[in-house]
């Protein structure tokens, strides 16, 4: 019983996800600006990281958290230097 | 697939409807980044993802794993409490970016043009 519940909730938390990982990649194409586009990759990271997540509640593994605080930080390294660049022009002055 | 036999049934409701939700309220937010017009109103909606779509989401993992294994795992506190404090911090350099190229292309900025800034020419002085 328990198993099933959370089994096909995990399913569609992961459909709903790549929806919005869909979206995220949208707007990442679409642009029409540099600033749209680190906007929209610094979601991407995070759906991806959401994602991640529940791989590890369907697995039972505790590796995928390492992954997840992995993309975690990346996400936030990524997004202050691209928004340096687009600021100064050069990301380490 | 690992089995979940061992959580009662009210803590697989209560993850299945934390995992549903969170997922939801990050679509919604990257919905909000398709639908809205300017970049500086798409700059608020995946705030929805990692403030409450990452706390449903990670919440749940906590509660599936602390109940399978019969103790308190709270690793994923570390992922929402670093996705919460860097977040405002990057997408506030995103949004003075923004801010500093459209002002160096001398575009007009939202709100500028409305009331008390009445002949006032459209563009700004840069401050720096």
């Amino acid at each position: 019983m328990s198993t099933a519940i959370v089994g096909t909730a995990v399913v569609i938390a992961q459909c709903v996800l790549a929806l919005a990982i869909c979206a995220a990649c949208w707007r990442l194409l679409k642009g029409p600006r540099a600033q749209d586009r680190v906007l929209a990759l610094d979601s991407l990271y995070l759906s991806a990281m959401l994602l991640l997540v529940t791989f590890g509640i369907r697995s039972g593994e505790t590796l995928y958290f390492e992954a997840a605080l992995v993309i975690g930080l990346l996400s936030f390294v990524a997004t202050a230097a691209l928004a340096k660049f687009l600021m100064r022009g050069e990301v380490i002055e | 697939m690992t089995s979940f036999e061992t959580l009662p049934v009210w803590a697989a409701v209560l993850v299945a409807v934390l995992l549903v939700g969170g997922a939801l309220t990050t679509l919604l937010g990257t919905i909000g980044l398709i639908r809205f017009p300017t970049f500086y109103q798409r700059v608020h909606a995946p705030t929805l993802g990692t403030s409450f779509g990452a706390a449903f989401v990670l919440v749940a993992s906590m509660l599936v794993f602390s109940l399978m294994e019969a103790r308190p795992v709270l690793h994923e506190l570390l992922i929402l409490a670093f996705v919460t404090i860097t977040t405002p911090v990057t997408l506030m350099l995103l949004a003075r970016a923004a801010l500093y190229r459209d002002r160096a292309e001398g575009q007009e900025l939202p709100g500028w043009a409305d009331d008390a800034n009445a002949g006032k020419p459209i563009v700004p002085p840069l401050e720096d």
